[in-house]
């Protein structure tokens, strides 16, 4: 594992993210939430999790950016353009970061360099999912279905 | 010198604490949505992140819970949009403070 590419990571993704939460507007907000996003699944392509940083990107850049520009794109005509800021909120995510950061800094167990590990194919990781995780796999896939029809029924016009 | 575990536990908690920062602090509905993905994030980076140092590594269950963590959020992004969408149907705002119908 290469600190160099950690830190570039980690600068580009935490800068992204928070430019995604504090840009004003909404469109440049959510381009930055996909960099942010990207840098998440290099950091999974880091650790040697490289499927779930595949999908990662497919799902949140692929499908969640687009989504929520889609819904940007819908909600348009608001008349009102300042929303506000509360800064309330910035003192209690700096009190949870402190809290954070201190906890793991006080664990000894935490500090631990990566043993060596054999990668986990995408062969693998399928037939888990079909053996040990087969009820689990059923359950997000109802769950998938649910939250499909859920979604329609939400925004279906009202018939008059 | 290669990054241990807590690196990777402090980015986790700076990307949960900025997704919160977003979440509380912001009064449009599609910021919180956001907010709300990057702390789902934050925690999918820490199964990863544990799963890698872990003794165990042999197994995959932190792979598999993070991919699942990834299929729950894609629905709750699904859902949480189209009720944003129905909230300015009929609002016709999409500020959470303007929503105080139920309030006393």
């Amino acid at each position: 594992m290469n600190t160099a590419a950690f830190i570039i990571i980690a600068v580009l993704t935490l800068s992204a993210a928070l430019a995604a939460a504090t840009l004003p507007q909404l469109i440049h907000a959510t381009l930055a939430f996909a960099v942010a996003f990207i840098g998440v699944a290099a950091f999974y392509f880091l650790l040697g999790a490289e499927f779930v940083g595949l999908v990662q990107v497919f799902i949140y850049v692929g499908a969640v950016a687009v989504l929520i520009v889609f819904t940007i794109l819908l909600t348009r005509r608001d008349p009102e353009k300042d929303h506000g800021f509360n800064w309330t909120g910035v003192i209690i995510a700096i009190l949870v970061f402190g809290g954070l950061v201190w906890s793991i800094l006080k664990t000894p167990a935490v500090a631990i360099g990566a043993p060596k590990i054999e990668a986990l194919t995408v062969k693998r990781i399928g037939e888990t999912l079909m053996t040990d995780y087969v009820w689990p796999l059923q359950c997000v896939g109802v769950l998938l279905t649910a939250a499909l029809i859920g979604a329609l029924i939400l925004v279906m016009e009202e018939k008059r | 010198m290669s990054p241990t575990l807590q690196f990777f536990l402090i980015v986790s908690a700076a990307l949960f604490c900025i997704g919160l920062l977003a979440a509380l602090s912001r009064r449009h509905a599609i910021f919180i949505l956001i907010g709300i993905e990057m702390m789902l994030a934050a925690a999918g980076l820490n199964f990863i992140a544990f799963w890698r140092f872990g003794s165990e590594s042999q197994q995959s269950t932190g792979v598999m819970v993070a991919i699942f963590a990834i299929a729950i959020a894609a629905a709750e992004a699904a859902v949480g949009l189209a009720l944003v969408l129905a909230v300015y149907r009929h609002y016709r705002t999409t500020n959470v403070d303007k929503l105080d119908q139920l309030k006393g």
